[in-house]
């Protein structure tokens, strides 16, 4: 392991980029107007090399928001203690500024899916989410922020709306959320609901973080809209203007602006990053 | 209800239908919708094997890569959330794979890609200090134990290995000739290189690394191979960083 970089405690209110290893030198020659960088946790749990000599150095320049897509907090069965064990090494090393996980499984059993799978919202999901979260922040010893889903499909046996049930996973749980407004507009599309709707009636005093992506466009079997959530492509503008109405709301707030496939080079990324620049200063 | 069992079950089998009870906004039934869920897993762990096995990919082409890849995935789900490790079974599926078994390299070019990767995520060394080869008396040299470099690996192989890794990886490489040849990955700083291996030095290598002194793995090689070369062994061994650490009692 590397030496222990400085501690910085919160993500600032500014732009930050989901990070991608071919950008490092222009990252660190040009920043633009990004203060903090978000990496996936998964991808730095090897036990040294470039990855981790990058982290650290872009420690040092950058704070770090660790974002969790393996954990299956949503999952049947129990979390995987080596990789509970796995993500506090990291955290305990790199001192996040913050640790966010999905509300989601992609774990069954042995098998690990490498996706967002989707969640029934009932009193027995919430049991479990919540069991699941407080055992992540125990170990952890720190309070963590919970992402929205992009849904393709509800469940018949649901009770609760995606709203009720993060709320009321927020105060079981003491935990915070993290708003994916791309996440909102994918759904609301998807499911028919008003994204705006959805906003009114969103926990946004949990919140301690926003996301922007971009999505694909697709059609069911009855030719209705279906958006993928492929982070493929760039921020739309109805997902600008919901970001908008969600910083009026909540005044301004670290903005992810997330690009994991068909990664741009660094200055597509960047004027990106000056958009969610420009609705902070809104 | 719709469990987390049920819903899996046709993640990765096209032939399984969707789950029940999975609706659309309009509460009908939500058909094509849970297929963004097959596809989202299919397709992110085939671009995973992509990234995992590049010399495969070069090897057999796109199209081939992806017939294999979706057969692995569907049958080798991933069995832990760290993907760079993820394909550790795939060099042993390779021959059992009837389109692709006629090629018999093909196994040992996978575990050239997992070694490869293995290395990158190895840990960090300092770089090894030769001074006490040079300090060390000739017997209490051939006392001495090395260990090797984390992110040192060594593969033997009947293939002409290095020489396949080469032909598809350096400008002016040869064609591959008939001749069987190990190979040595070390990573100097953060960039795994693949090294051809000459005759008994992968013997001698594995020797020191399970704990031989320098003397036994000297001998061990031999046995092996009357024609290792242990200043050839060592030169190489120096000159690639394969080792991390030098031990003997008159050092301490």
């Amino acid at each position: 392991m590397l030496d222990t970089p400085p501690r910085l405690d919160r993500l600032p209110n500014t732009p930050g980029v989901g990070y991608k290893p071919q950008h490092f030198n222009d990252l660190m020659a040009d920043p633009g107007s990004v203060e903090w960088i978000e990496v996936h946790a998964e991808n730095y749990m090897g036990d040294g090399g470039r990855p981790l000599a990058q982290l650290a150095a872009l420690s040092e320049r950058f704070a770090i928001s660790v974002h969790g897509v393996g954990l299956s907090i949503g999952g049947e069965t129990p979390l995987d203690l080596d990789h509970l064990a796995r993500l506090k090494r990291l955290c305990d090393w790199i001192k996040p500024a913050s640790f966010s996980e999905h509300l989601a499984w992609s774990t069954h059993g042995a098998e690990f899916m490498n996706d967002l799978l989707p969640l029934p919202y009932t009193e027995a999901t919430l049991d479990r989410v919540c069991d699941h979260i407080n055992q992540v922040q125990d170990v952890l010893g720190r309070q963590m922020i919970l992402e929205n889903p992009s849904s393709y499909l509800v469940f018949a046996e649901s009770t609760l709306s995606e709203t009720d049930f993060l709320d009321e996973v927020t105060h079981r749980t003491n935990c915070g959320l993290l708003l994916d407004v791309n996440n909102v507009f994918v759904s609301s599309t998807n499911l028919s609901v008003s994204p705006q709707t959805y906003l009114d009636s969103y926990p946004m005093h949990r919140v301690g973080e926003f996301h922007v992506g971009g999505h694909d466009e697709d059609t069911d079997d009855h030719g209705a809209p279906l958006l993928i959530d492929s982070h493929a492509a760039p921020v739309t503008d109805p997902v600008w203007t919901l970001l908008d109405m969600a910083l009026a709301k909540t005044g301004p707030m670290p903005v992810l602006v997330e690009w994991d496939t068909d990664v741009p080079d660094w200055s597509v990324l960047k004027a990106e990053a000056a958009h969610a620049a420009l609705a902070l200063t809104k | 209800m719709t469990d987390q069992a049920s819903f899996r079950q046709g993640l990765l089998d096209p032939a399984q239908p969707a789950p029940e009870n999975l609706l659309d906004g309009a509460a009908a039934p939500a058909g094509k919708r849970y297929d963004v869920y097959r596809n989202n897993v299919t397709h992110s762990l085939i671009e995973a094997m992509k990234a995992a096995f590049p010399l495969i990919h070069k090897l057999i082409g796109a199209q081939n890569f992806s017939t294999v890849a979706t057969e692995y995935v569907r049958t080798h789900p991933p069995r832990s959330p760290v993907m760079m490790f993820y394909g550790t079974e795939f060099p042993g599926f390779l021959p059992n794979f009837p389109p692709l078994a006629h090629i018999g390299y093909l196994a040992d070019a996978a575990r050239l890609d997992l070694a490869l990767r293995q290395s990158y995520h190895a840990a960090d060394t300092a770089a090894f200090d030769p001074a006490p080869l040079q300090t060390l008396s000739p017997d209490a040299l051939m006392d001495a134990r090395v260990s090797l470099a984390p992110a040192t690996r060594l593969i033997a192989s009947n293939w002409p290995l290095y020489d396949i890794w080469a032909f598809n990886n350096l400008t002016n490489a040869q064609k591959p000739q008939s001749l069987a040849q190990d190979v040595m990955i070390t990573r100097p700083g953060f960039d795994p290189a693949p090294h051809a291996l000459p005759p008994g030095a992968f013997q001698w290598l594995t020797a020191l690394a399970d704990g031989s002194s320098f003397g036994q793995a000297h001998d061990f090689a031999l046995n092996k191979n009357p024609n290792f070369d242990l200043a050839v062994g060592l030169s190489l061994a120096l000159s690639t960083h394969a080792f991390a650490k030098i031990d003997h009692k008159e050092l301490k």
